[in-house]
């Protein structure tokens, strides 16, 4: 696919998607309005976590830590504090940057599990502290009342606001998947040590992926504080960050946008089927095992497997010729 | 321009390089020979910053690049390739060499000009350089294995070497492809004025490729001269050429 074609394509997805989300305040009611903006929050989550994962074959098993962070921020920032919505805003996101930059300056010096396992030991830090600073955090029992300002009171109007910021900033993360950088990106992580060798600083590479990752992931955590209008110590609890990548693998990691059909097919999924059982988890399960088996690359596969049927996508079919050194 | 002295490198107890003395000089083209073991990809290793040696120094025009990271290393003027093939898989062949480019022109930090608009003309000049044009959208892992091979090289073009190490470009390849691909990097070679030092198991093209040789065995250079005044010594045709001066393929 030509890029500019690529570019179209995206475009009216996006677009097509904007266009349902915002008719559905039209149709349906404070319901439908609710969750249409939790899905949407999550769907701005997944694609900022699949930066690193998907592009950058980073696995973080801690992003519910710059999630958590931004929600308290904005949280304390407007209600503790009384700052106005907008520097509070942009301070919540700014300060989850910073606390990836912190974080990812340790994790990027390690590789694979344990990257995965020190981006995970670093979040339960952001939770243990939330948990046990009481007197700011509100502890255990959350930071209930945020001082929402009045114009996002309305489900409606904190829906649309959520739907506008979504849009901005996944319209953002899709032009930097694109770019330059996003090529490079995927270039360190086909072939860290080809890449190096390239001229590449692979480590700057992924700190900056991370930072980028993490104040995206900082917007949805924001949003989150003003869809619920508290924040509670479980948004930095690993479970959080379990669900982001369940999330992005069920939507499929290697496309731009399957993470965002994972994360709306799982918040879906999971209100259907908590009405009939209580053992969403162990239905979950299948699910993912299933995906895992018979749709590696996720749902967004699906589609993709269509158009090929179709003829839009020709794949390589010539054989790999192919023979082993002598050595 | 490059320097090496008393390099040596110890894998735990064992010196896979011991004493090592090297000059090469600028736009030659340097081949190191020598049985299989002899630790000719450490070496490059080491000068690469791929290893750190564990003792000794090498200088890069001067400048002192011991054990300096391998980022940093192509961007003061040198380049490698791998004795594998280490090109990226699943990029075709025409976003191997764009991403290269990227690199090169220090673009890894854009974050808003679209990745795939930049540096085509280049990268296509380079394609047709190195005879990868009608592969260009090929995914390279589909690519025949010489063609790999070649890629691999056109990778190390792409960031503009002043020097260029070559680890066995040919490892695997047929005589025919063989003698392909070194008419190829000889005529870049000159084209361009680079420096290589290139590590090679046919005997027949290093005597004729090379303008100074480098005899390593067990770590330790034995001779470094013109091929013709390496081929004779006597120490070289005791310990290694043997009866094989002719051109012998198992001298690998
Ligand atoms: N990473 C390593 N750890 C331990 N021994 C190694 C390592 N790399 C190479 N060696 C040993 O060092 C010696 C030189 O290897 P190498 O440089 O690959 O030789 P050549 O490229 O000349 O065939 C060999 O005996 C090899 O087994
Ligand atoms: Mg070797």
């Amino acid at each position: 696919m030509s890029p500019a074609i690529e570019a179209r394509n995206a475009a009216l997805v996006a677009i097509g998607a904007a266009a349902i989300f915002a008719a559905i305040p039209m149709f349906f009611g404070d319901f439908a309005v609710y969750l249409g903006a939790e899905i949407l929050i999550y769907i701005l989550f997944a694609l900022a976590f699949n930066l690193m994962l998907g592009q950058g074959g980073l696995v973080s098993f801690g992003h519910a830590a710059y999630f958590a962070i931004s929600g308290y921020a904005l949280a304390i920032l407007l209600t503790t504090y009384s700052w106005p919505f907008w520097p509070a805003f942009i301070a919540a996101i700014v300060l989850a940057g910073i606390a990836a930059l912190v974080i990812g300056y340790f994790c990027i010096r390690l590789t694979a599990i344990y990257f995965a396992m020190l981006t995970l030991a670093f979040s339960q830090l952001v939770w243990a502290i939330a948990f046990k600073w009481d007197d700011v955090t509100g502890g255990d029992e959350g930071f209930i009342g945020v001082a929402v300002p009045v114009w996002l009171v309305e489900p409606s109007s904190f829906y649309y606001f959520a739907l506008g910021t979504v849009l901005v900033a996944g319209t953002l993360l899709w032009v930097i998947t694109h770019s330059a950088f996003g090529r490079v990106l995927r270039a360190t992580k086909e072939n860290p040590q080809r890449a190096e060798f390239l001229g590449l600083n692979v480590r700057r590479v992924r700190l900056v992926t991370f930072v980028i990752s993490g104040t995206f992931t900082g917007i949805a955590g924001a949003l989150f504080t003003l869809f619920n209008r508290s924040v509670f110590v479980e948004s930095a609890w690993w479970t959080k960050s379990a669900e982001v990548l369940i999330m992005s693998i069920l939507g499929g990691v290697g496309s731009f946008f399957g993470p965002a059909l994972g994360a709306a097919v799982l918040i879906l999924l999971d209100r259907a089927i908590t009405e009939f059982t209580q053992y969403w988890p162990t239905v979950l399960g299948i699910i993912l095992i299933l995906v895992l088996f018979f749709l590696p690359d996720g749902l967004i596969g699906l589609f993709r497997r269509k158009r090929a049927e179709d003829g839009d996508e020709l794949g390589d079919a010539d054989p790999a010729p192919s023979r082993t050194p002598a050595e | 321009m490059l320097t090496i002295r008393d390099l040596g490198v110890n894998f735990s107890g064992f010196w896979a390089l011991k004493d090592v003395d090297l000059d090469v000089s600028e736009k030659s083209r340097h081949a190191i020979i020598g049985p299989n073991g002899a630790g000719k990809s450490t070496l490059f290793n080491a000068i690469t910053g791929y290893l750190k040696p564990t003792t000794g120094r090498v200088n890069l025009d001067g400048q002192d690049i011991t054990g300096r990271p391998p980022h940093e290393l192509v961007k003061s003027g040198l380049g490698r390739s791998f004795q594998r093939v280490n090109v990226f898989q699943d990029l075709t062949v025409f976003e191997n060499i764009q991403a290269a480019l990227l690199a090169h022109h220090s673009r890894a930090y854009d974050l808003f000009t679209p990745g795939a608009r930049l540096y085509r003309a280049e990268a296509e000049a380079i394609l047709e350089q190195v005879g990868l044009k009608d592969e260009a959208n090929r995914v390279a892992a589909t690519l025949a294995y010489g063609k790999q091979k070649q890629l691999e090289f056109a990778l190390s073009l792409a960031s503009e070497p002043k020097i260029l190490l070559l680890d066995e470009p040919t490892a695997g390849m047929s005589p025919r492809e063989t003698s392909e691909i070194l008419d190829l990097i000889v005529r870049i070679q000159e084209a361009q004025g680079f420096t290589l030092l290139f590590t090679e198991h046919d005997m027949e093209f290093v005597f004729a490729i090379a303008e100074t040789l480098t005899v390593l065995v067990q770590g330790r250079p034995l001779a470094t001269g013109a091929p013709a005044d390496v081929r004779d010594d006597p120490e070289v045709q005791r310990v290694y050429l043997g009866g094989h001066a002719s051109g012998g393929k198992d001298a690998a």
